[in-house]
């Protein structure tokens, strides 16, 4: 439905943190300014980037440190931390019964929803160089890997920006 | 279908009660998307926030809001494509 380049504004998420409600609350607004018409680019950079992470792999990089802050950072859209009252996984557990029972969607529905109206995800480019991460292990739905200048020219012509 | 849904000529109803914010507005977006200009969406809600949401919605994406019946236990939201 954003077919055109900027039919009615566009919004701009840099996506930092990879906890559960602080991605939840990207991909509300994401989802709402993606119905609003808007045209929505989302960039995932360290942290983040667990959002859109497959299932699976625990040891990915080339050497042992990015094996090992893979290993204690294994993380998707069903198995992210929430940055407050997280409980050892009670507190992510407790919210996704709440979020079920007013019918608030998951965040691996959500995700499927932006993209059906058209939200783009962008993998950024020097956190996975760092963790030592490929597009393989990304979502096949994510765009082009980007870097900070690719980010800076959409988001210099986007009207809302957001860091999260 | 009611008197008032043959006056306006309801070409859609969806029924969002019980979701939350933001998913009246997305499918209502994904409805209206699927119809041609001057036809009527009714989305039945019992979402607070949706009282206020969708009219704001309706005049971001130049939409027009027709009508809004609030009842004991929904709201009644219509809207035409345009």
């Amino acid at each position: 439905m954003v077919e055109p380049a900027k039919p009615k504004g566009s919004v701009t998420i840099v996506v930092f943190s990879g906890d559960l409600d602080k991605a939840i609350a990207s991909f509300v607004i994401a989802t709402a300014a993606a119905s609003m018409g808007m045209s929505v680019n989302m960039f995932f950079t360290f942290w983040g980037l667990n959002v859109i992470k497959k299932e699976g792999g625990l040891v990915k990089g080339m050497n042992w440190m990015q094996k090992m802050l893979n290993f204690m950072n294994y993380g998707h859209a069903k198995k992210l931390a929430l940055s407050k009252m997280n409980m050892l996984g009670m507190g992510p557990a407790m919210l996704k019964v709440m979020m079920g029972q007013k019918k608030v969607p998951s965040l691996p529905e959500f995700i499927s929803t932006a993209r059906a109206l058209g939200v783009k995800f962008y993998p950024c480019e020097m956190s996975m160089t760092i963790m030592g991460l490929t597009k393989e292990d990304f979502l096949d739905e994510c765009g082009d890997v980007l870097g900070a200048v690719s980010y800076l020219a959409i988001a210099k012509d986007s009207d809302i920006n957001l860091f999260i | 279908m009611s008197e008032s849904s043959r006056q306006l000529g309801i070409h859609k109803t969806i029924d969002a009660k019980g979701l939350s914010c933001p998913m009246p507005s997305v499918k209502t977006a994904l409805a209206l998307e699927q119809m041609e200009v001057g036809q009527v969406v009714e989305i039945i809600t019992d979402d607070p926030v949706s009282r206020k949401d969708l009219p704001v919605w309706a005049q971001m994406t130049g939409n027009e809001l027709v009508d809004i019946k609030e009842a004991a236990d929904s709201i009644r939201i219509y809207i035409r494509k345009g």
